[in-house]
């Protein structure tokens, strides 16, 4: 019976010493034991992970490919539903997708459908086949593509495949998005991983230009009308970070972990050789529980600090995915759990010293469905602190939509789009969290492919 | 890769580099600044624009070296190349989007101290080619350290000089040429001052006595200089303000200067670190108690 073999247990960096490094935590499935998980997929007739997964990806086919030995095979059923199965396999919550709905694990243990993922996208890197896009004729029409990160990324991909003279427009000096600044090097290679899915789509013919801020280098208008752009994609992510609008917020010492984190990702600010640098202090305290305050809490973790994670609702609720929150916890770091900051506090030189916190409690459920926390009256405590990070959630950057016209936002200041990335502006499409707010790689990618078949489609009729 | 045109010393440890970087002049406006990174491990710093040529396609910065960072840069000679260039950032100074007889009307007067004489300039030539009557204080510590001089009076109706030490123009701070000019008649409608945080805040509690509007240029810290980090975030009337998508200009009467100030040296006691390392290699002395590490 195959699924009385547990589930294969994936070889991690031991949690003391990685706690001290930058490297990897998951080394991943081999083949044998990629197979060996692989024969434990009941192959369902009514497959639960398929309708589980953002974008459909055929879980049991790539699956018995892989069980049949057949990688090329395996690596072509995921492919015409994903373009990032290595990163996916890596970031995307399955506990709460696939393997969440995986008919194993409600006696057992889901089949790990990421670490499959992982480990066949990770093989088709390492055995590149030329892609067929590569000698596709041009088709003469020209789409701009605004941001580098899943969703520009996956939506460049399928234009450039069919044709189209694609140009990615990056903001910062390196692409990637929240691949390159967000997203730690223990927990997504950059080098090993996210270069060579961006060189693959180099490879497409997809042309990068770097240092190009849309609303202040260019304009949508500018592109479409004097660069000769027949559509523009906008991927630009959700960028702006979230205060809590606490006293103390401004002293020294208080940072968004998106500047915690692009600093040490994007400018590689842990490492002597670059001129960036990182303020980390003794005791870092990270309030948030989402992937982005793992990251880093963890990140502090490994430049040398004490780092606590302050959550106010409780462990059950943390938005985080399953797997971070436990290798956070083999890393030493402590879990604050139903604390919510009230002020931060600051000593005479305007410098962090700590952070006043109030206890909570869970109350009736919001309309998110999770129980609202509500302070318990009188638990005012301060925790001991030098450096404050909040994660907090961010909100698409509104620098885009602020500079044309008739591309409408909604209240919370995401980019109007509907089911096919379509905006209120002919021939503006939108897609992954300048549309949805900040959400997760898979749906990115997935709204990156549906505008590229909207934009295909627009271009089509309008020939 | 962003070419260097040219590069001219114009004080000690103050370089004007003309580089090519075609979109960046072509968007360029008053008030807007660029993020520069030397090369591949260099830092991303913010700096003011000093000129654009857009038929051209270069942009002028103007860099004093202060650290490792800044020092990188000026290291570099004309025909090489910075890794990156980007912008125009922030906001255009408001005036740009009003109305040109409105502007005519009014009367400007602009503050540059020491390397912030440098934004001033694009500001004020903005305004005189759009027949905008401005006059201009230029405040340095001494002769050797002015800038922009010549330039300036070709664009600006009267241009004073001060210097701590009086070895050009008049001896003082530009404050005290401020109210000198203010109390022997001149009226002026709006006052713009960019250079060193502390002169900022003492022109504006100046200002703030005459009722004279002003306006400030902030060079505060900043990563992307997007809106992603909040490295720059400065308290104006009482709401917290990102300096590089909300900025760089501001009310002046209403900038928390002593945060923005305290906030500046967020990093100090790294980049002095920095800075030692770097003096010691350059002198070819090895650290013997690990702070190189």
């Amino acid at each position: 019976m195959a699924n009385k073999i547990p589930r294969v247990p994936v070889r991690e960096q031991d949690p003391a010493i990685r706690a001290t490094n930058f490297e990897e935590v998951c080394y991943g499935y081999n083949l044998e034991e990629a197979r060996l998980e692989a024969s434990r997929c009941l192959d369902c007739k009514n497959p639960r992970c398929v309708a589980a997964c953002p974008v459909g990806l055929q879980i049991p086919r790539f699956i018995a490919a892989l069980h049949a030995g057949d990688l090329p095979l395996a690596a072509e059923v995921i492919a015409a539903d994903s373009s990032l199965p290595s990163i996916c396999g890596r970031v995307c919550p399955q506990e709460s997708q696939c393997e969440g709905a995986c008919i194993l694990g409600i006696k057992g243990e889901p089949v790990a459908i990421g670490k499959i993922e992982r480990f066949i996208g990770d093989w088709k890197l390492e055995n590149p086949t030329a892609e067929a896009a590569a000698t596709t004729p041009r088709n003469g029409h020209k789409v701009a593509v605004i941001g580098s990160g899943p969703a520009g990324l996956a939506c460049a991909s399928d234009l450039a495949k069919w044709g189209y003279e694609v140009t990615i427009f990056e903001a910062l000096h390196q692409v990637g998005g929240v691949l390159v600044y967000g997203i730690p090097e223990f927990r997504l290679p950059k080098e090993r991983i996210v270069a060579r899915e961006i060189g693959n789509v180099e490879r497409l013919g997809v042309k990068f230009e770097t240092n190009v801020i849309v609303g202040r280098t260019v304009t949508i208008d500018s592109l479409l009308d004097e660069e000769g752009f027949e559509a523009v994609f906008v991927g630009s992510g959700a960028g702006l970070p979230r205060f809590m609008g606490i006293e103390g917020e401004n002293l020294n010492g208080v940072v968004s972990a998106n500047e915690f984190l692009t600093r040490a990702n994007l400018m590689h600010a842990y490492d002597a050789n670059y001129d960036t640098p990182i303020y980390v202090g003794k005791r870092v305290v990270v309030v948030g529980g989402g992937n982005v305050a793992m990251d880093a809490v963890r990140t502090a973790k490994r430049l040398g600090a004490e780092a606590t994670i302050v959550y106010r609702r409780s462990e059950k609720e943390l938005p985080a995915r399953v797997e971070e929150v436990h290798h956070a916890k083999e890393e030493g770091i402590e879990f604050r759990m139903l604390t919510n900051p009230v002020a931060i506090l600051g000593n005479e030189q305007g410098w962090v010293a700590g952070i006043r916190c109030v206890e909570m409690e869970l109350g009736e459920p919001d309309e998110s469905g999770r129980r609202s926390p509500v302070v318990k009256a009188g638990s005012e405590f301060e925790i001991e602190a030098d450096v404050v990070i909040m994660a907090l959630g961010t909100s698409p950057n509104p620098l885009i939509a602020s500079t044309t016209a008739g591309l409408e936002t909604n209240r919370r200041g995401c980019i109007t789009a509907d089911e096919q990335g379509q905006t209120t502006r002919e021939g503006v499409f939108a897609g992954g969290d300048a549309v949805t707010g900040a959400a997760t790689v898979i749906l990115a990618m997935g709204a990156g492919r549906k505008a590229a078949k909207a934009i295909d489609a627009y271009l089509k009729s309008k020939a | 890769m962003y070419k260097i045109l040219e590069k001219k010393l114009l004080a000690e440890n103050i370089y004007a580099m003309r580089i090519e970087a075609p979109r960046v002049a072509h968007a360029a406006l008053p008030g807007q600044f660029v993020i520069v990174r030397a090369d591949a491990t260099g830092e991303r710093v913010p700096l003011t624009i000093a000129d654009f040529d857009p038929n051209e396609g270069s942009v002028t910065i103007v860099i004093q070296t202060l650290g490792v960072s800044t020092r990188k840069i000026c290291a570099l000679e004309a025909g090489e190349y910075l890794s990156d260039f980007a912008g125009p950032l922030g906001r255009p100074s408001e005036f740009v989007h009003e109305p040109i007889e409105e502007l005519q009307k009014r009367r400007f007067v602009f503050i540059g101290g020491g390397v912030g004489t440098a934004p001033v300039y694009p500001q004020v030539k903005w305004l005189h080619e759009h027949g905008v009557a401005v006059d201009v204080i230029i405040g340095a510590k001494n002769r050797d350290m002015l800038i922009y001089t010549e330039e300036m009076a070709r664009v600006c109706n009267t241009l004073h000089i001060t210097t701590d030490d009086g070895s050009a123009g008049s001896k003082g701070l530009v404050t005290a040429k401020l109210e000198e000019l203010i109390t022997a008649g001149n009226h002026y409608d709006e006052c713009v001052a960019i250079g060193p945080m502390i002169m900022m805040k003492f022109v504006a509690l100046t200002t703030l006595k005459y009722a004279l509007k002003t306006t400030v240029s902030l060079n505060a810290l900043m990563v992307d200089g997007t809106g992603m980090c909040g490295a720059c975030r400065v308290t104006v009337d009482g709401k917290t303000r990102f300096t590089c998508v909300e900025g760089p200009e501001f009310d002046a009467h209403k900038v928390d200067f002593d945060e923005a100030m305290r906030r500046q040296g967020m990093y100090r006691s790294q980049e002095q670190r920095a800075a030692a390392i770097e003096a010691e290699r350059e002198a070819g002395h090895k650290c013997r108690i690990g702070l190189d590490k």
